[in-house]
């Protein structure tokens, strides 16, 4: 680990310190600039620099030689990489810790550092350029002064919360000071980054620095320079009180301060907050109501109990399975951020998309917005009109929130090319198909692909149900076969799910993966076989849920028991979305290829649903009745007399609330673990990431896999016994899970 | 570089004319040490600068206030008339270059020869490329002259900024549109009563890049910045621009001036914008666009600035049997574009090597540099651009960098920063001054550069004629 490594160094630095000039150290170093000292940090063993703890350390000395140092009057604090001021903690050196006292000492060694450059006396100007989140942003809010580049890269956050933590060193207590209560809640509970310009209107820095362009050195390296410059100005400008380090406030700024000043004012806002938490989190996750925790105890108590408030409950929230889960799953999200498959011969420059539906134009947005040439074909006008206009509405809304400007969007647009026939297919690098899922379709574009396409041309078929050996069948060349199965809307969600058959070539599938890496998504890469991992895994708890459906249980409270258990979004809209047709399909299929085990509810329901027109959100009913509101706001009426033909009666033993949460959890991870037993997944941390970023499973649990380790396979398998005495095989828990349930020491993650 | 520039003025100023002839003839001995004897190609028309005139260049909001565009383009088409003494039917075409269009003639060409007294059976039109418009305006008649379709061509420019077209909102532009379709008073009251008051805010011409939404002044402060050009090198530079362009003004080398008695008021005969200042005096003013640190000001930047130009080019063979002697070749010229947002204003920087290459000189066989100053910033980017192997390696595409010219051959009567910038109008008068310099100085070539939005750029050569 990062950790580890940069204390192996410190220990040989140590020795040759005392020997050598004190211009050694690796991490930080400074150069005076006049009376200015310019401290340089930049982790020599990594892309971003961390707070790690060689890092606070040559921090430390640095600053005890500045201070002690009274030709220097002031201080500038950068980092000479490009695109990253301090991106955090590090957070192996957290992970490292065994216990709750070791995580709140780190914790008060980090307050202490800033405390000193809070109240150094000789002023400290942050310029930041890149991110600087976590630590890094604590770090710059504990300095006197903040000059940030425009650079799209500058991003300011405290994404602490979304590993299930808490600012540990002063962020709690410095930023509602800094920029109120309401903005310094809304950074720390959501984790959302915030750009140059949003920070500078909030308060959170003082000064903004536009980017440059080619000059006498490249740009980024030029654009350091010169923010290096402007800070120094402002450190010299703070010295000789030319710059005024309170912020000047308009009438409007003024009266909210005085308003936010009265305790009544901030009860009723911690309350609001407190609901708001609740009700988004269901109580599931502890970070949160911790950070509301802090920052009232500062505001209420003092900054003595503030920051001893921050520091326990960091403290303690290191240690629970939340966070160990999220963190978790960010690193998961790291590792599937990288090809293990290599550079790929040929990188895509032209991408072919087949179907324009929702998925297909998906597709194209996340393709041309990265200059990749994309043609994007539909059978029929009407299909590409609205493919075409679905691409330009998801930019045009980028340029509505001013993400990019419209010039942005129209030069982005130039990359599409929509059309009907098959021309410009002899330059494709890649063609994806998104047409109907249906194998003689799939075969009949297949076929028309291949006559049109040059031979290093990869074939990728998105299907979430069809095996792609199955498609594969109908091809001159398997090995340029592939599956890419996107999940809609393909601008949002995160994952792509990429099937190899033992067919397809491993440049192939690194041209795959490559591919959706640079779209942005994170990607997992697994074996063929019905349903592949992600469909496999959702199908059976789908079973499961018509199964309580028809035991009586009405879609709001089946919706309101899986989010209950921190699915983002219910069973039941979940089916709406996903169009009832298509569960109803994939069931179908699935119910085949893997008989009675993923049966349960009855498929004819789902059918008659179908037949009715009820298809979900597309047709405007489902479960539930949707209008113009964003919202499903009430059950389809007619589901009633469906449901009462299909009725099945409950058996209370395995009917309570928490029951039929883990009969629909319990078939979701066994399917999973199944899954890596017979190959489909090659490691857990796939498995993880699949199911929290591809269907929603509840992220504080980290995905199935950890789920197992922290509740108990024993426990686990324990529940499904109960289950599988009442329903039968559909409860088994699967060879691997029975292993780990006898072991207790076998665990799929370290 | 600070101290290179000052040098350069002190120089200029102190230094009688003569003096600077001296030193010319000095330091450049003969023709004979240049690349090429002449740029003359065989098979290729020769093409000349018959004459160049402009009217004088006011600040915006001056004696011109209550003109309009074509008033100024006229002008200058008549000045060309009494000044050649063409007969008013020996030119076969007229071309204008123009940036902000007055909506109500947007072919200026055609109203302000109409009003020039041209023969109505002259065709003409109107170009725009932004600051480069009259060089696109001057290389069209170029073009058509080699080609063979026209002997004898007047080009030029007009920049009216007294004036600018200023709409209604977009939404009231679309009521007042289907007013006019309303077939009914129930419908037109409909319409009417549609109105609301943000309807009524007007749309003011965009100060800004299409594509970037930035201001040229801000893209110019930026690239001042990525270049390491200060705060004192660019008043320094403009210092010099005001001092020189004062000196030729004085000295009467402005001489394609033509005097403009403006109706109803005095005759102007003189450009008004040339002030040269402190550097005390400059160093107050605060930076107009990158605040608080920016170094581009209201003093180191050109200004608003109403004028018009116009040149007559035709074949060498025409104008020697119209009795006229020339006073220039017009050569090689070149027309480039790069990144709008972070090279704007760099058209210099990439124009000069490939024009130099075309015409097979080096940048020592230059007597004259005449480039367009947008800002000072802008012009002493381009220097250290041009200056730079590495960005000449990296962006450029080329094995080395072409150099940087010498100050004491460049923009030696002022320049834009001083004279003014009549957007449309300023190409014909670079072109001019190269000319009457090559002969006030004794040099052979000269080179022409400007910058343009959009981020583009052009250079042209321009050959002393035999005398």
């Amino acid at each position: 680990s990062v950790a580890v490594k940069s204390l192996g160094s410190s220990e040989g630095l140590k020795s040759e310190k005392y020997m050598q000039t004190t211009f050694t150290w690796t991490h930080v170093n400074y150069e005076i600039k006049g009376d200015v000292a310019v401290i340089r940090i930049s982790d020599p063993n990594s892309k971003v620099n961390t707070l790690s703890l060689q890092m606070q350390k040559e921090m430390t000395e640095v600053m005890d030689e500045v201070m002690g140092n009274s030709a220097i009057k002031s201080v500038v604090l950068i980092s000479s990489k490009p695109g990253c001021f301090i991106a955090g903690a590090d957070i192996n050196m957290i992970q490292a810790c065994k216990s709750t006292e070791e995580v709140t000492r780190l914790s008060q060694e980090g307050q202490k550092i800033f405390e000193k450059i809070e109240k150094s006396p000789k002023p400290i100007v942050a310029a930041i350029n890149g991110s600087c989140l976590g630590g890094g942003l604590e770090f710059a809010i504990a300095c006197q002064y903040r000059v940030a580049t425009k650079s799209k890269k500058t991003a300011l956050g405290t994404p602490e919360v979304m590993l299930g933590l808490l600012p540990g060193a002063g962020g709690t207590q410095r930023l509602p000071k800094m920029i109120g209560l309401p903005n310094a809640f809304d950074m720390m509970l959501t984790g959302r980054n915030i750009r140059a310009d949003k920070a500078k209107k909030m308060g959170l820095v003082h000064q903004l620095v536009d980017t440059l362009g080619p000059g006498l050195k490249s740009p980024e390296e030029r654009t350091i320079e010169y923010l290096e410059e402007v800070a120094i100005d402002c450190a010299r400008g703070i010295v000789n009180k030319k710059l005024a380090l309170t912020k000047e406030m308009n009438m409007m700024q003024k009266i909210q301060d005085h308003v936010m000043s009265y305790s009544f004012v901030q009860n009723r806002i911690y309350s609001t907050v407190e609901k708001k938490v609740l009700k988004q989190t269901k109580g599931l996750y502890p970070a949160p109501m911790k950070i509301i925790e802090c920052v009232k105890a500062g505001m209420e108590q003092g900054p003595d109990a503030g920051y001893l408030a921050e520091s326990q409950n960091f403290g303690k929230l290191a240690m629970t399975p939340e966070s160990k889960a999220l963190v978790g799953l960010y690193h998961g999200q790291v590792a599937c951020k990288k090809n293990r498959f290599g550079v790929p011969e040929k990188e895509v420059k032209t991408l072919a998309i087949l179907g324009a539906g929702l998925i297909g134009a998906g597709i194209a947005q996340v393709t041309v917005e990265k200059s990749i040439n994309t043609i994007l074909k539909d059978i029929t006008e009407e299909a590409l009109n609205q493919g075409q206009h679905q691409v330009y509405k998801g930019l045009n809304d980028k340029t509505k929130k001013k993400s990019i400007t419209s010039f942005e969007r129209d030069s982005i647009l130039s990359n599409l090319t929509g059309q009907l026939d098959y021309s410009g297919f002899e330059k494709a690098d890649m063609v994806i198909e998104a047409v109907f899922e249906d194998l003689a379709i799939k075969h009949k574009v297949l076929k028309e692909v291949e006559a049109v396409i040059p031979p290093n041309c990869v074939f990728a078929s998105n299907t979430a149900a069809l095996a792609i050996k199955d498609i594969a069948a109908a091809s001159k060349r398997p090995e340029k076969v592939v599956g890419m199965h996107y999940f809609s809307p393909v601008d949002k969600m995160q994952l792509l799910e990429i099937i190899t058959t033992d067919k397809t070539s491993k440049d192939t599938t690194a041209s795959a993966v490559a591919l959706g890496l640079k779209q942005g998504k994170v990607v997992i890469v697994v074996g063929d076989g019905p349903g592949f991992y992600t469909t496999r895994c959702l199908a059976p708890m789908l079973a499961e849920a018509v199964r309580v459906l028809q035991e009586g249980v009405d879609p709001k409270k089946l919706d309101s028991l899986t989010t209950g258990f921190g699915f983002p979004v219910g069973a039941a809209t979940l089916a709406d979305e996903l169009g009832i047709d298509v569960a109803a399909h994939m069931a179908e299929n699935l119910g085949k290829a893997f008989g009675s085990r993923f049966g349960g509810g009855n498929l004819e329901l789902l059918k008659t649903m179908v037949a009715k027109g009820f298809k979900g959100r597309k047709s405007g009913k489902g479960f539930y009745i949707y209008q113009s509101e964003p919202k499903p706001k009430d059950i389809n009426p007619e589901l009633k007399e469906i449901v009462e033909s299909y009725k099945m009666m409950p058996n209370p033993a395995v009917s309570s609330d928490s029951d039929v949460q883990y009969r629909l959890i319990s078939r979701f991870v066994n399917e999973a673990v199944l899954c890596l037993q017979e190959g489909i997944l090659t490691n857990p941390v796939e498995g993880d990431i699949g199911a929290v970023f591809g269907l929603g499973f509840p992220p504080f649990l980290g995905g199935p896999f950890r789920f197992v380790d922290n509740f108990g396979a024993d426990k686990l398998v324990e529940k499904m016994k109960t289950f599988e005495e009442v329903f039968g095989n559909q409860f088994t828990p699967c060879q691997l899970l029975l292993d780990h349930a006898k072991d207790p020491s076998r665990k799929f993650h370290n | 570089m600070a101290s290179m520039l000052m040098n350069s003025v002190r120089n200029c100023s102190l230094k009688s004319p003569r003096a600077v002839q001296f030193g010319k003839s000095f330091t450049f001995p003969a023709c004979g040490t240049k690349s090429k004897k002449t740029l003359s190609k065989t098979g290729v028309k020769n093409i000349v600068l018959v004459d160049g005139v402009r009217t004088p260049f006011l600040q915006s909001g001056t004696t011109y206030a209550d003109l309009m565009p074509h008033d100024l383009a006229r002008t200058a088409l008549q000045g060309l008339l009494n000044r050649t003494g063409i007969p008013k039917d020996a030119v076969d075409y007229i071309i204008y270059g123009t940036v902000i269009q007055e909506v109500k003639t947007s072919n200026v060409a055609r109203e302000a020869a109409l009003g020039a007294g041209f023969s109505d059976r002259i065709p003409a039109h109107t170009v725009t490329m932004a600051c480069i418009s009259s060089n696109q305006a001057m290389t069209t008649a170029v073009g058509m002259i080699a080609a063979g379709q026209c002997d004898a061509v007047v080009a030029g420019g007009v920049e009216f900024m007294s004036d600018v077209p200023i709409r209604h909102s977009r939404k009231m532009r679309k009521t007042m549109l289907s007013l006019n379709k309303a077939k009914t008073l129930g419908a037109r009251l409909a319409l009417l009563g549609s109105i609301r008051p943000a309807h009524l805010a007007p749309e003011l011409p965009a100060v800004a890049e299409f594509s970037t939404e930035e201001t040229m002044g801000h893209s110019a402060d930026r690239l001042a910045a990525a270049f390491g050009v200060s705060r004192r090198e660019q008043d320094e530079y403009a210092l010099r621009s005001h001092s020189l362009a004062k000196r030729a003004q004085d000295e009467g080398l402005l001489s394609d001036v033509v005097g403009f008695k403006v109706p109803g008021k005095d005759i102007v005969s003189k450009d008004n914008g040339i002030r040269p200042s402190s550097m005390e005096q400059m160093a107050k003013l605060k930076p107009a666009f990158v605040k608080p640190h920016g170094t581009v000001t209201a003093a180191n930047s050109s200004y608003l600035t109403d004028g018009a130009s116009a040149v007559l080019i035709m074949s060498e063979e025409k104008a020697l049997a119209l009795g006229y002697k020339p006073k220039a070749y017009l050569r090689d010229f070149v027309y480039v574009s790069q990144d709008p947002k972070d090279q704007l204003l760099l058209g210099p920087s990439y124009a000069t090597p490939k024009v130099l290459e075309r015409s097979g000189l080096k940048l020592a066989d230059i007597d004259v540099f005449e480039f367009h100053e947008a800002f000072a910033g802008q012009i002493l980017s381009n220097l250290k651009a041009m200056d730079s192997d590495w960005f000449a390696k990296t962006y450029m595409g080329r094995t080395s960098k072409v150099g940087s010219p010498p100050l004491d051959k460049f923009n030696l009567w002022g320049g834009s920063l001083s004279l003014g910038h009549p957007f449309g109008a300023t190409g014909c008068r670079l072109v001019t001054t190269v000319a009457h310099r090559l002969k006030k100085e004794g040099g052979q070539y000269g080179l022409v550069a400007a910058c343009a939005a959009g981020g583009q750029g052009h250079a042209m050569v321009i050959e002393a004629y035999p005398q």
